[in-house]
């Protein structure tokens, strides 16, 4: 914004009684929330439950001597970028079709279509696949009935159902992120490059791709934080392979009710998401 | 030029093929919903029994209204807390703008699951415990950062220049913003109103840390329907729940254009 060109120059005193109540509702439900977590993360057991408590490094120290939740962190990380790639090779042709090959009318409703699932309810998305997965389902019965040959589709409870899902739900994203940035670009900078005898393989490559890199960084950081903490996509979608980071965080809270150790789990993958986001912000800021 | 035309119908057919992923395995679930079988057997035979029997079911009608109540008060709340957070950022200048600014990512960026995790842990220690409230607590915070970047997106297509000649021409600061300024940001309000309504109504997983077995909403109740086992009534209102968030992500898209400038 053109800094205050116009606007007037009240300062705080004014701003402040507009600003206060939804500030004051982000930090009881979101800011206070967060610390609480980190406070919480170092106790024994919770206050509330009129059992003593005392503060501890136990929660982290599990965290750093079991292996097994190191083992999923690391499973979690790895299914976050599996699902990015995945974005990516999916997303982005589509987008430069949509951005340089479609135009008028057909362009702004096909765009429409690719990103108004993303706004529909995930859970009931993830449990379409469900449907499609399973054996004797849709994906099996359409096969066999194409094939020659019988074949047993079987993908539901296994880490590509996963995958599958997770790639659904986050697809669009890759695409809005890469087409805006995709559609700013100048088409005679790509017809420059052609006419002066660069392939179509070399445009792509010296041309397209560098200038919306910050749109592939932009779909990447938002696909890759919310995959490492899912938990309703293995859950239904991989059964007893679906153990993930996520997942276990959910079990402390809903199964096991060992918050402490919950929240210092939540606590180290907030910081790992932190970290990859404060990585990826010089580009974000660039994109913006 | 025979290779570009043939590479740009080839484009096409990708980007069809893309949207036949995003939707095939939602038609198949929505077409589920209407076959008689109960375990999804072919052939397929018409049926809306599902779709009656969804009336019976007191725990989903129950879990809907829940739903829908705190979709519709976190929408009004967002809708007012978010426009006159947006026009103080619009109009005053002051130290801190900035860190005001960047705070509103943290709630949109971080996974619910901490967020969610964060807010069960704090509403329990400091006395507000499970349930509606808190999820209402839960949905606004959620819903109120996109509220006010969509609505501080519309601002930066105003003209501060206009409240200024209304001012000078004597209006008060509620008339100026009540007949210069609202109207022209209309759009962007309604549009977050919608977003604030699409992020609360199909928010799981908060609402699934901050429920208790009688409080709980829609997609909450999907959730522990599917992990008990499929039924076509969970298809049958989950159709119901995708028609009715489409259609209103359709109406916002009315409001709000989402590719930039064509």
């Amino acid at each position: 914004m053109a800094e205050g060109a116009a606007a007037s120059r009240g300062g705080l005193g004014k701003a402040l009684p507009l600003l206060a109540p939804a500030y004051l509702w982000l930090t009881v439900a979101i800011f206070l929330p967060l610390s609480a977590m980190v406070f919480f993360s170092f106790m024994t057991d919770l206050p509330l439950t009129g059992k003593p408590w005392a503060f501890t490094l136990g929660n982290y120290a599990a965290f750093f001597s079991q292996s097994l939740y190191l083992t999923l962190l690391l499973a979690s990380l790895r299914l976050g970028l599996e699902v990015t790639l995945w974005c990516v090779v999916i997303g982005y042709p589509a987008a430069y079709v949509l951005a340089k090959v479609l135009k008028g009318r057909s362009r702004e409703a096909i765009f429409l279509l690719v990103i108004l699932p993303f706004w529909s309810n995930g859970l009931v998305r993830i449990f379409s696949w469900a449907m499609v997965l399973r054996e004797g389902g849709i994906l099996d019965a359409a096969l066999n009935a194409v094939l020659p040959f019988k074949i047993n589709i079987d993908l539901m409870y296994s880490y590509p159902a996963v995958i599958i899902g997770l790639v659904h739900s986050y697809v669009p994203y890759m695409v809005l992120t890469c087409y805006l940035t995709l559609q700013a670009i100048d088409d005679s900078l790509i017809e420059a490059g052609r006419s002066l005898g660069a392939s179509r393989l070399q445009v792509l490559k010296r041309v397209i791709i560098p200038l919306s890199m910050p749109g592939l960084v932009a779909g990447a950081a938002l696909i890759f934080v919310p995959v490492v903490g899912s938990f309703m996509e293995p859950r239904i979608l991989g059964g007893r392979t679906g153990t993930f980071y996520g997942t276990v965080i959910e079990d402390q809270f809903v199964a096991v009710f060992n918050w402490p150790l919950g929240a210092a789990l939540s606590f180290i993958l907030l910081a790992v998401v932190l970290v990859i986001l404060a990585v990826a912000s010089p580009v974000l800021r660039r994109a913006a | 030029m025979m290779t570009t035309r043939i590479l740009e119908w080839l484009g096409r057919i990708y980007v069809w093929l893309l949207l036949a992923f995003l939707y095939l395995p939602i038609i198949i679930m929505a077409l589920m919903s209407f076959n008689a079988s109960p375990f999804y057997q072919l052939p397929f035979e018409w049926t809306t029994d599902w779709y009656a029997s969804l009336w019976q079911n007191d725990q989903l009608i129950s879990a809907t209204w829940n739903s829908l109540k705190i979709a519709v008060i976190t929408t009004i709340i967002c809708v007012v807390l978010g426009t006159t957070a947006s026009l103080a950022l619009f109009r005053y200048e002051f130290r801190g703008k900035k860190l005001l600014q960047a705070l509103l990512f943290p709630p949109i960026a971080i996974p619910w699951l901490i967020t969610g995790t964060a807010m069960l842990i704090f509403f329990f220690g400091v006395g507000i415990g499970r349930g509606l409230f808190a999820i209402l607590l839960g949905h606004v915070a959620l819903a109120l950062p996109y509220v006010i970047v969509v609505v501080s997106a519309r601002l930066q297509t105003f003209a501060p220049e206009l409240e200024e000649a209304a001012r000078s021409l004597g209006a008060n600061q509620w008339q100026v913003t009540n007949r210069v300024t609202l109207p022209w940001i209309m759009p962007g309000v309604i549009a977050g109103g919608l977003f604030a309504f699409a992020v609360s109504f199909d928010q799981f997983v908060v609402s699934y840390f901050l429920s208790t077995p009688g409080q709980t909403t829609l997609p909450v109740e999907i959730y522990a329907a599917i992990r008990k086992g499929f039924t076509p009534e969970i298809n049958a209102v989950s159709t119901i729940i995708i028609v009715v968030s489409m259609a209103l992500m359709l109406l916002t898209a009315r409001f709000f254009k989402f590719g930039g400038e064509k």
